[in-house]
């Protein structure tokens, strides 16, 4: 988890200029940089407070320890006043070592801790029921029509707020890191109401570390930790291309892996080819402390010693940096009472390429400020609703209507077979290389995917739990969601960050400087309508650049060195002011906080 | 070892869904070819896309961490997803965890058992502070501590040491080995103010830790190798003293 805490020596220095600088840059200028503000400056605060909940992030111990950095052993000498404090460790992309960890189980430590605190505050919890469709009316959300995935009945949740959390959409891809469900139905049902815009769906992550063949995640911080990729013949091959090696950002590190193989150096297997992640310059000791769950991995199911063996990798879809778009307070632009947080939202801190480590940060930032949001939001008498049960009743049924007509028996289209061509064209279409010909290749055979999928037909007939019937109304959905995906990497005829296309390689701000945006018109539609939410030079605090590593050919946008030269008056006219003093005149973000989150951040190095 | 090519695995099944009751349990087959590197997640997908789309089991991360996927393997609790067929013979034959609500086939409700023992036994750090100054440097730990912490920590909730405890299938008030587990977690953290007796008061009879007969198949089963044995064994031995001495002090500094 990514929070400026600064206590390793390695971290010296670090602090929210440094980190909000790396997210921008990661994300290629795509990210809103008021809302990375709010997140750099609650992060650390995030951090604390889940130590306080119990997490057991691991310690910084005074004294040398030997590392290993850039393939050479080094030693590292941490401070005597950090010692006990958290921990950092180096991930992609970050000029500073910055990700706080639990060995290697951060997020499920974070996991825990949050349900702990859950169930002590005695917050009800309805497992096993999901969303079909958002109840809405008058541009305002009440709630949701849910199913019980166990008995199958429908009913009407009804609600002053509705939050979506509902993680990524990795299941639109044959491979992925993603767990089997996240298949983005969250970001589905917010599609849906025609109203709530999801935005830079084009954007998906590719992670470089993979498990090859089946795509379960090796993590980041094999490479952070001094891990290396390395070809067919062993030879180390990052410093070939970047000058920050394995740990450029994960979007350049993919594509460079893919360039590799292409120059014929990859590994072949039965498979398919691929290439080497390397742990075993760590040593055995290392790895069974701070690398224990890749162990496992690798043990359980490859049957290898990653201490002694290299590890097979090869990119796989990772993350979607779109999402169900929404205000820095969480809320959709599109339907009031309608927020949603994590991977499900654009709230848009990661732009077109997250860091390692954002998006464990991303999810308790956005639940300390946009859950404050919405306790202030219910609190508010404005929020009050009055919902006619006539037309609770008309979604239930409209929801109700669609599963008959999928168990009634007449339609033959295997759901199954539609879903696995649709993760079939995502991989090869909408992959980490696109070019113009193979997205609207993509973009027309997934409309007749969608068309075909209205004459889905379910074998088993059970109105209860029925894994059939699940399959059948989620890929109706999921292929609406891969349809945005295609269409606005098709419509985006530039490269920035994880989209990348071979017929526009040059990242270009003067066209391309703006968020797209997906709406569903209508359910008869085969195709999101776009529209486009450009982003202010004038108003960014860090205006866009090159990144520091990857491509420098980007074409400027014609605001970019006017702001620059407006920046650059403000520091002079603030040469004697603390760097707080500075960053507000730029760029004033603290409104934006709720109140209980405006205070300094105290570091060894920094008092408050 | 290597499995032999294109050996037909058969799997056999356990099927049932309580909602559908005058479809009585019975064991259905289903023939499929082993692939290389296959896993039971990859099997039993296999056979829902191509053979039998009704068939119920749960998976969510595949990947062994999640703790969804526990079921009856062969006679002994695992997690399927990171089951490799090749280590198992040809006829494989699963059955949901006992111990739990049955929703259908292998799926079973962990989620409300666990809900019930962590209500039941407070499994939440229970701090000094309520609202501790967010923008102040963190308490500290001794960075052996907070390994000895995540060590217990790791437990993923997947209820196979609940299925292999003969205790917990016999008295369904028995907090069992994740229980316990949780609580020695809490017990050695110095953020949680409870002392021994306030444990006491939570697991010192015979739905707590002086229920564990000591067979100790929550331990051979635990596919996170947590050490269950020594703190069921440690966590007895504290909660005997403070039962022993009633009115002494036992509670731990912290």
């Amino acid at each position: 988890m990514q929070a400026s805490l600064a206590n390793v020596v390695k971290a010296s220095g670090d602090n929210e200029d440094v980190h909000f600088a790396d997210t921008v840059r990661g994300g290629d200028w795509g990210a809103d940089q008021e809302v990375v503000r709010m997140f750099v400056d609650t992060a650390p605060k995030a951090a604390r407070e889940l130590a306080a909940w119990g997490v057991p992030w691991s310690r910084v111990a005074k004294g040398d320890h030997e590392t290993v950095i850039n393939g050479q052993k080094a030693i590292i000498t941490e401070r005597d006043e950090a010692h006990g404090l958290i921990a950092q460790r180096n991930f992609g992309g970050t000029s500073k070592w910055r990700a706080c960890y639990v060995s290697d189980g951060t997020g499920h430590a974070m996991l825990y801790a949050v349900s702990d605190q859950t169930i002590a505050a005695n917050i009800p919890v309805h497992e096993r029921v999901e969303a079909l469709a958002l109840l809405h009316d008058g541009g305002r959300c009440f709630g949701a029509i849910v199913r019980d995935l166990v008995s199958g009945l429908v009913s009407a949740y009804v609600a002053k707020a509705t939050v979506i959390a509902t993680g990524g959409a990795g299941r639109l891809y044959r491979v992925t890191t993603n767990a089997v469900i996240c298949e983005g139905i969250g970001a589905a049902i917010a599609l849906e109401t025609g109203l709530a815009p999801l935005s830079n769906m084009e954007a998906i992550q590719f992670h470089p570390t993979a498990l090859f063949p089946s795509g379960i995640l090796i993590t980041e911080g094999c490479r952070g930790d001094g891990g290396l990729l390395r070809d067919v013949n062993a030879h180390r091959f990052m410093p070939d291309y970047e000058p920050e090696k394995e740990l450029a950002s994960r979007d350049v590190v993919s594509r460079r892996m893919l360039d590799h193989i292409a120059s014929g150096k990859g590994v072949m297997s039965r498979l398919g080819e691929h290439l080497w992640l390397d742990i075993t310059l760590l040593g055995r000791a290392h790895i069974e402390k701070d690398l224990r769950e890749v162990q496992e991995i690798c043990r359980h199911f490859l049957d290898i010693d990653a201490s002694k063996d290299l590890i097979p990798v090869l990119p796989a879809q990772h993350y979607t940096m779109g999402g169900v778009r929404t205000r820095p307070s969480g809320e959709s632009p599109g339907l009031a009472g309608l927020f949603a947080v994590g991977e499900a939202a654009c709230w848009d801190i990661h732009g077109f390429n997250r860091l390692g480590g954002n998006s464990v940060a991303e999810t308790v930032v956005a639940g300390m400020i946009v859950g404050e949001a919405i306790a202030d939001f219910c609190d508010h008498s404005q929020s009050d609703i009055t919902i006619s049960t006539g037309l609770t009743h008309d979604f239930l049924a409209r929801e109700e209507a669609k599963i008959d007509a999928l168990l009634a028996g007449t339609a033959t289209e295997d759901a199954n077979a539609l879903r696995i061509r649709m993760q079939e064209i995502m991989t090869e279409g909408v992959g980490i290389f696109r070019t113009g010909a193979n997205l609207s290749a993509a973009v027309e055979e997934l409309q007749t995917l969608l068309k075909r999928s209205r004459n889905i037909g379910v074998r088993t007939k059970s109105r209860g739990a029925n894994p059939e019937l699940v399959t059948a109304y989620r890929t109706q959905k999921m292929l609406k969601l891969a349809l945005c995906v295609a269409c606005g990497a098709l419509a985006r005829t530039e490269s920035r960050g994880a989209h990348f296309r071979d017929d526009f390689p040059r990242r270009n701000d003067a066209s391309w400087l703006k968020r797209t945006l997906s709406i569903w018109k209508s359910e008869g539609d085969t195709l999101p309508t776009l529209d486009y939410e450009p982003l202010d030079v004038m108003r960014m605090e860090l205006p866009p650049g090159w990144r520091g590593y990857g491509a420098k050919d980007n074409i400027a946008h014609p605001d970019t060195a006017r702001r620059l030269s407006e920046i650059e008056v403000v520091r002079k006219q603030h040469a004697t002011a603390d760097r707080f003093a500075v960053q507000a005149a730029v760029m004033p973000y603290t409104h934006l906080l709720p109140e209980r989150l405006r205070g300094r951040n105290q570091r060894i190095e920094e008092s408050v | 070892m290597k499995a032999a090519a294109g050996r037909r695995l058969t799997i056999i099944v356990l099927r049932y869904n309580p909602r559908e009751p005058e479809c009585a349990p019975h064991m259905q087959s289903y023939t499929i070819e082993e692939a290389d590197g296959m896993t039971l997640y990859i099997a039993l997908n296999e056979i829902h896309e191509r053979q039998d789309p009704s068939l119920q089991f749960d998976f969510v991360c595949r990947a062994g961490v999640c703790g969804c996927c526990g079921m009856v393997i062969n006679g002994r609790p695992g997690l399927a997803c990171r089951t490799l067929t090749k280590n198992l013979r040809p006829e494989i034959t699963l059955a949901p965890l006992p111990g739990f609500e049955l929703i259908a086939d292998l799926s079973v409700d962990t989620g409300k058992w666990m809900r019930a023992m962590s209500e039941r036994l407070h499994t939440w750090i229970h701090a000094r502070d309520d609202e501790p100054d967010l923008t102040r440097i963190e308490e500290r730990m001794e960075p052996e501590l907070a390994e000895r912490i995540y060590e217990l920590d790791r437990c993923i909730e997947c209820g196979c040491c609940v299925a292999a405890c003969g205790t917990a299938l016999m008295r369904k008030d028995f907090v069992g080995a994740v229980g316990l587990n949780k609580i020695a977690r809490f017990r050695l953290d110095p953020r949680d103010c409870r002392s021994d007796e306030d444990y006491y008061e939570l697991i010192g009879d015979d739905t707590g830790v002086f229920g564990c007969r000591s067979l100790l198949g929550c331990h051979d089963v635990c596919p996170k190798n947590l050490p269950l044995q020594t703190q069921i064994a440690f966590m007895r031995r504290r909660m005997a003293l403070v039962g022993i001495k009633p009115s002494a002090k036992m509670g731990r500094h912290k």
